[in-house]
């Protein structure tokens, strides 16, 4: 049947690699062309299978990687909170205004989103840079002396982090506010509630799906981020994502490269998960 | 109100719904000729998983007859009427149209054509070429369409409208537009899928009377599914009464009001007063049921009989209590009791009666004595009774 | 007391709108810096983008990515439209989540995994069967479509489900086959969401460097991947110029989306007036 067409594009485009990597991540690496060893071999009748550990043995006990992924998950958590912290009040003004506003102020947000992603990053490095904007300002003003050094460090990837993903915040968010039915609040209103506690008792929990939708948006993606890091990061802030690109195109090891991705899939299967499900659901 | 003849009204709405019998009696004695059935449903049945929706339904159409399903939501009708048209595949049975079994034709090439309840017209298109496609599907040639289509528009008085789309229009205008997309195909049965459900309530007596004079102009076979019982009885010439799946009981509608066969027909057509007693005596054809709330026995003299002691329900209906301040004559058939509640609606008024039991009783009166005091009042200790032909046994 | 809540969230709103755009501004105001020191302005010019007309290699780039991304959306917005259908219509056959999750899985995963995996998919397929030979624009689209598929399916499923069910039974029950009622009454009803998967897509598919990095070969150079090699050299004006660019070219797009579906609400909402009062 015609249904086949795309499943049979995504199993083979999509499901089948990565049982690849999962096969690479069990290699050797070895100077040849593909750069890695054969998992079996079969001559004379007897098929010989060579699983190689090395990989991930290597990752466990370089302190390199933890660290990586520790920082990956920690980084992409604050960001994924920032973002949360802005992005909820902008939601929530959004889908609280007249409905011929709405639709204006909504584009406004997701317009920038739509642009380059690769661009805005590359902007904030002039205006974060020693002698960029925000310095210039700041010494011409007279209220520094001497340059803040923010590019290159950790706080410039969380700037690019919030700046990059804060439209994917604002929209699962959005979508599940405009749906709410203030009546329910006026109610609560009229039975003597004041307006904090309506927020918190009855918006938020309503707004959940919305919540944990937005923080998957922001917290997947951002945990394997590469194209900040390297832009807007410096030699300490070592990402998992980084890492990996490092691994494949400067020492050309794909066994590792593969194993650092399974890894990271590892961590991820959680928040995976979380995110079908409550995207199943809200299809529903 | 519109064609004379004997006016009968239902009071199971506060405002009052005028019909006429005559044209029940038209209606009934042109189907009589036909003694084929037209559309065969033959243990029709639907489980879902582990629900049974439509759970072996046998019933028989004459060609012409306008036919209602009758049931509150779930208990299956919709699901038939999908069924019929192909949306939905039996888990057992056949459907007959017209000889024909319509097993494994799929709902495009039935000669069936139904009214959905959103009306569904395509957004995108003319209210004219609305109404072609279902021609242009059959590959009619171009200058017939034309034809037919103004010719069908004219029926409903929308041929005004041609060029304008279904946002255009109101909800009652949009309802033409469906009958006439249907209509124009000439199809051998016409399903209708609560076709009033939509209209705001001022339209919709109006168009339920419309509706029923196109559909007999046209001759049209016609099945239609609704929850409302008012509906039911001013435009179908017979209606089934369905419960779970199940058909509690088929007949005209003065015949399913005035002779419930059970509890819940009794229950679910207009307002009914439910005595329950056991039978004392029974003669050749009557019956004296002692009732557990009311003071005297009540005698039932037509057609019934049972068993001594037997455990049944009487249903009278509140139009045939009458309200007296003297004690009637007759030992049988009454009761004493305290008015609790008056609705005064003009031309009658509904009684709310507590009897000694306990129970409450409703009766309606017209009020043919204009002047209040001449009616009986709050609080006051009144009689109720009734004749015998007037209550209906009850054993389900 | 809701008005003053109202006031300090519409500015904190404010705040938020110009932290999304001022350093767009910024950039494309620096593009236009005569001074080839980014951050010092040295006077109006539009001497960088003429430089870029100059720039065979920047040319080169951008004739790549428009062939792979008109591609891309073309076939993405297909396959899209399938996806989106099947999960819609379909929503209750036995491994209909599995379907719905491999659809949309590309939708969050971080690049670095899915090119990675690509890459390593078109060299197993190489070494087995001899196809792909080497990398290229043609593995570029492939990939691309992958995950534009992803965003159009959700477009396209989204916008169905909105959809009155019963229109598409009307037409069945009215004589059309199945086939003939998704191309004559489906397609044109849901158009509006056509356009913006196919809009969509193009824009992901310029925009991708990550993915595109790991499957692209000698002579298939995108230009992200070009802006990138540049950018980590350090700031130019040159890349603020063709950012502007870029920058310019998808906000016309969208706005362009923008403007066309607010117009035929607002015309749709007139008529529906009409008849409301005519009635």
């Amino acid at each position: 049947m015609v249904i086949a067409i795309p499943l049979i594009w995504m199993v083979l485009f999509f499901l089948i690699p990565f049982a690849i990597v999962l096969k690479i991540s069990f290699a050797e690496m070895v100077i040849a062309i593909p750069p890695f060893s054969a998992l079996w071999e079969y001559s004379e009748g007897v098929l010989n299978i060579k699983l190689s550990m090395d990989n991930y043995l290597f990752l466990l006990t370089d302190d390199l990687y933890i660290r990586a992924y520790a920082k990956s998950l920690k980084l992409a958590f604050i960001s994924m909170s920032l973002c949360l912290l802005i992005g909820y009040p902008m939601a929530y003004a959004i889908a609280r205004s007249g409905p011929s506003i709405r639709n204006i102020l909504l584009l406004g947000v997701i317009l920038p989103s739509w642009t380059s992603f690769l661009i805005r990053i590359y902007a904030w490095i002039g205006i974060l840079k020693n002698n960029g904007l925000i310095n210039n300002l700041l010494l011409w003003l007279g209220i520094i002396d001497q340059p803040l050094i923010m590019l290159n460090t950790d706080i410039a990837v969380y700037i690019g982090i919030v700046y990059a993903y804060l439209p994917f915040m604002i929209l699962p968010l959005y979508t599940n506010l405009v749906k709410h039915d203030y009546t329910l609040l006026e109610a609560a209103y009229d039975l003597g509630a004041k307006p904090w506690k309506s927020f918190v008792f009855i918006t938020i929990p309503l707004s959940l799906p919305g919540i944990i939708a937005g923080a998957m948006l922001v917290f997947i993606p951002a945990v394997g981020e590469f194209v900040i890091p390297e832009l807007l990061g410096g030699s300490e802030t070592l990402m998992i994502g980084k890492v990996l690109w490092q691994e494949f195109f400067n020492n050309r090891d794909w066994p590792v490269a593969s194993a650092v991705a399974m890894v990271m899939l590892l961590f991820l299967a959680l928040p995976l998960a979380v995110f079908h499900h409550y995207q199943s659901e809200e299809a529903l | 109100m519109n064609k004379s003849g004997l006016v009968r009204f239902y009071p199971f709405d506060e405002i009052a719904l005028f019909t006429t019998m005559t044209k029940e009696k038209q209606k009934i004695s042109a189907n009589a000729d036909n003694s084929k059935p037209y559309i065969e449903i033959k243990n029709i049945s639907k489980s879902f998983d582990n629900f049974v929706a439509v759970n072996g339904i046998n019933l028989e159409i004459k060609e012409g007859e306008i036919f209602a399903l009758l049931g509150s939501s779930g208990c299956g009708k919709s699901t038939l009427l999908r069924m019929l048209a192909g949306l939905e595949t039996p888990t057992t049975g056949e459907i007959i149209i017209d000889g024909r079994d319509m097993a494994s034709i799929p709902p495009f090439k039935r000669p069936i054509n139904m009214m959905f309840q959103s009306y569904a017209l395509f957004p995108h298109m003319t209210v004219e070429q609305n109404v072609a496609f279902g021609l242009k599907q059959d590959r009619v040639p171009r200058n017939q369409i034309k034809e037919k289509v103004m010719e069908t528009l004219k029926l409903v008085e929308m041929e005004a409208y041609t060029k304008r789309k279904s946002h255009q229009l109101s909800g009652g205008q949009r309802q033409r537009v469906a009958l006439a997309r249907i209509l124009v195909k000439s199809p051998k049965l016409l399903l209708l899928d609560e076709p009033m459900a939509a209209l705001d309530k001022k339209l919709r007596g109006q168009m339920q009377i419309e509706l029923v004079n196109i559909l007999e102009d046209v001759g049209v076979t016609c099945i239609m599914v609704t929850h409302d019982q008012e509906e039911a009885m001013t435009m179908a010439s017979r209606i089934a009464v369905m419960d779970q799946g199940n058909i509690i009981q088929i007949g005209p509608p003065s015949e399913v009001y005035e002779f419930p066969n059970s509890r819940f027909s009794a229950e679910f057509i207009g307002t009914v007063n439910l005595f329950d007693g056991k039978i004392k005596e029974d003669r050749p054809d009557q019956v004296m049921i002692k009732a557990n709330d009311l003071d005297a026995d009540i005698l039932i003299d037509h057609g019934v009989t049972g068993t001594l002691g037997m455990k049944v329900s009487v249903a009278v209906r509140p139009e045939k209590i009458i309200v007296t301040r003297e004690q009637p004559d007759s030992k049988y058939n009454w009761t004493q009791g305290t008015v609790e509640e008056i609705v005064y609606l003009g031309g009658f008024s509904t009684y709310y009666v507590k009897l000694d039991s306990g129970k409450q009783v409703v009766a309606t009166q017209a009020n043919l004595n204009r002047t209040i005091h001449e009616r009986p009042s709050w609080d006051e200790k009144i009689y109720l009774s009734w004749l015998p032909v007037s209550g209906v046994m009850l054993i389900k | 007391m809701k008005g003053r809540t109202s006031t300090r969230l519409m500015i904190f709103l404010g705040f938020g709108y110009a932290f999304l755009y001022i350093p767009i501004i910024i950039l494309i105001v620096y593009s236009f810096n005569a001074s080839k020191l980014v951050t010092v302005w040295g006077g109006f010019s539009t001497q960088w983008y003429g430089k870029l007309l100059e720039d065979q290699g920047i040319l080169d780039a951008f004739w790549n990515s428009l062939q792979i991304a008109f591609f891309t959306a073309c076939f993405a917005t297909m396959l899209g439209t399938i996806s989106g259908y099947v999960m819609a219509r379909f929503g209750r056959f036995r491994g209909h989540s599995a379907f719905a999750s491999t659809i949309t899985a590309p939708l969050v995963m971080p690049e670095v995994i899915t090119g990675l995996a690509s890459l390593l998919l078109f060299v197993s397929l190489e070494r087995a069967i001899g196809w792909p030979e080497g990398r290229g624009k043609l593995t570029i689209w492939i990939i691309h479509v992958v995950f534009a598929t992803a965003f159009a399916a959700i477009i396209i499923s989204s916008r169905l489900r909105d959809m009155d069910l019963s229109i598409e039974e009307a037409a069945l029950d009215l004589g059309a086959p199945p086939l003939k009622v998704f191309f004559v009454i489906v397609l044109p009803i849901i158009a509006p969401a056509l356009l913006s998967s196919w809009l969509l897509s193009f824009t992901l598919s310029m925009d991708d460097l990550v993915i595109t990095s790991f499957v692209a070969g000698p002579g298939s150079t995108t230009l992200p991947m070009k802006v990138f090699s540049a950018a980590r050299l350090g700031v130019s004006p040159k890349i603020n110029a063709i950012g502007s660019i870029i920058v310019a070219g998808a906000s016309f797009f969208v706005l362009i989306s923008a403007l066309v579906s607010f117009k035929m609400e607002k015309k749709r909402k007139k008529e529906a007036e009409q008849a409301f009062e005519a009635a």
